[in-house]
């Protein structure tokens, strides 16, 4: 077979539906999916279609990202954004997992507790703003507020969906073996449920960025949100696209370390 | 013989009013000590509500189920199952797995120190006696399933139950993996010496690991009858194809077929049947 049939039947058998891929290609695919978008960005840059003040080229905004770093204290910023952000994602988490167990696990508190939820998580965290500034004031705890209050329902929904998702023979086997319900929800439930609590506080996490900006519009005076928002009065969209995919970088390398621990507790799931 | 189990009137409802559904019905049955029973029947029957019943994974309502003359209450270590899948915890190494009941206090309770060297070498026997020496330390869904099953009956086992209740255990498997597994356990059951309660869908399965078939029937679910198994103790493959074993086999189909409930659809195939004739008498 020649090479060029060879590099055809490949391009053929790489479009079976749900077909495999070789590390190689995957990349080279994911890297075209990259630079597509960025070619055109910066075609569109400097076709001088859109006025520049609009659109920024890449190299534009890549040297606002430099001046940013050394004159205005970009590494300030990503610390003071990154910081809400746990701090806000880390109380939702430490609440929502023992609450999300119990709901997933109890019926009563299922009764109690889920409808309720249901009906809070559709109120708009971004409502809860000039309620939550009289409350806790416009310090630090403001914004951890909001964010914690944009993802805390949510996480408690998601993690008693990932509870009730262990299956009842797990639990059933381990009560013909004579566990008592303490050890049901230590040795069974919990291990079992893990995985998707990972994956859950790795999508949580997303959206705990996304409230980040909302939540630096409440009295900031710092942060990747606040100096989106800010650049926005001086026309600096360069710094608005620099912020934005700043914030982009950040929740990939997160969400990238979530995956990682992902494949580094829970070896029996990649071993096949 | 002296009984082991002991179900007295048996009666299971599930749900309440028009929606009731009448799972057992009037079920009077006593099992012997190491006696080897199968139970068979047509989906709906309640084989599988009964086992879960003598588990203690349901509670019947009303009647009752004894071991060695005492009401049961919730499930005890006393009478071990093994399910058809999924029962594995997929975090825990076949090992870790087999022992997992070692983890539990009912297993702890009054145990000294020679005891546990004892059940240490109690799981190491059980992983050669299921054939998982060379896993040992796989995670389940490294593993086929008639393995899986292995791991499972091992797991159950471990306590040394008086009881092994299965609940369709083969199910899921190929037909030749269940050939050996059919041996398996019925040297299981010998070695062990366990009461062994299984329910399957398969006939040929019921009588060949039965010392009695009972045949279940639905709408209600009840006993319709329960039939010796005339087969040598030790049994081995080729006896599926005697002609005691097929006779046998005809008898319990029938039951179960004429107490399926599916007249509707055997009429709807006659009926198929007589137009696909009517038509080639035509052409």
């Amino acid at each position: 077979m020649s090479s060029r049939n060879k590099i055809l039947a490949g391009w053929g058998s790489m479009w079976v539906i749900r077909g495999e891929l070789s590390r190689r290609t995957y990349l080279l695919f994911a890297l075209f999916g990259m630079l597509v978008p960025l070619a055109g960005w910066w075609g569109l840059s400097v076709s001088g279609w859109m006025d520049a003040v609009f659109m920024p080229g890449p190299m534009q905004v890549l040297s606002r990202t430099y001046t940013w770093f050394v004159e205005d204290d970009l590494s300030y910023d990503i610390w003071i954004s990154t910081y809400r952000v746990l701090a806000g994602f880390s109380i939702s988490a430490v609440l929502a997992i023992p609450i999300g167990l119990m709901i997933g696990t109890y019926r009563p508190v299922q009764a109690m507790l889920e409808p309720l939820t249901d009906f809070i998580r559709y109120m708009p965290a971004v409502a809860f703003i000039p309620l939550v500034m009289l409350w806790v004031g416009i310090d630090e705890s403001s914004k951890i507020a909001i964010i914690f209050i944009g993802t805390f329902f949510q996480m408690v929904l998601m993690v008693a969906e990932d509870v009730r998702r262990v299956p009842i023979t797990q639990i059933e086997a381990a009560q013909t073996m004579g566990a008592n319900r303490g050890e049901i929800v230590k040795l069974v439930i919990v291990p079992s449920a893990k995985p998707a609590l990972l994956d859950t506080l790795r999508v949580t996490m997303g959206w705990a960025w996304t409230y980040l900006v909302v939540a630096e519009l409440v009295a900031a005076n710092s942060g990747l949100g606040y100096s989106i928002l800010r650049a926005q009065r001086f026309m600096q969209t360069d710094k608005i696209f620099a912020g934005i995919i700043l914030i982009g970088l950040i929740g990939l390398t997160i969400d990238q370390l979530f995956r990682w621990l992902h494949r580094k507790n829970f070896p029996w799931l990649y071993k096949k | 013989m002296t009984t082991k189990i002991s179900i007295q009137a048996a009666h299971k409802t599930f749900g309440s009013g028009e929606k009731s559904i009448v799972a057992l019905q009037e079920v009077n049955l006593d099992i012997g000590s190491n006696e080897f029973v199968t139970f068979v029947g047509a989906s709906g029957c309640g084989k599988s509500t009964l086992l879960r019943c003598i588990g203690g994974l349901e509670r019947l309502s009303s009647g009752s189920i004894q071991v060695d003359g005492a009401d049961i209450d919730g499930p005890g270590v006393d009478r071990a199952m093994v399910f058809q899948h999924y029962s594995l915890y997929p975090w825990m190494t076949v090992t870790e797995n087999i022992k997992f009941s070692r983890l539990l206090r009912a297993g702890r309770e009054d145990i000294t120190s020679s005891d546990v060297e004892v059940a240490s070498g109690r799981a190491d026997a059980l992983i050669d006696l299921m054939g998982l020496g060379h896993v040992r330390e796989a995670y389940p869904n490294q593993l086929s399933g008639g393995m899986q099953q292995r791991v499972a009956i091992a797991r159950a086992l471990l306590p040394r139950p008086q009881i092994l209740l299965m609940d369709e255990p083969f199910g899921a498997l190929d037909a030749q993996t269940r050939e050996v597994m059919h041996d398996l356990i019925l040297h299981v059951s010998k070695l062990e010496k366990t009461t062994i309660v299984f329910v399957t869908h398969d006939v040929e399965e019921a009588i060949y690991l039965g010392q009695r078939v009972v045949v279940m029937a639905p709408r209600p679910g009840r006993i319709d009858s329960i039939c010796d198994v005339d087969l040598p103790a030790q049994r081995d493959q080729d006896m599926k194809l005697e002609p005691g074993f097929l006779q046998q086999k005809k008898a319990i189909l029938t039951r179960i077929r004429e107490t399926a409930g599916m007249r509707t659809d055997h009429e709807l195939l006659e009926r198929m049947t007589r137009q696909a004739a009517q038509q080639n008498d035509m052409q």
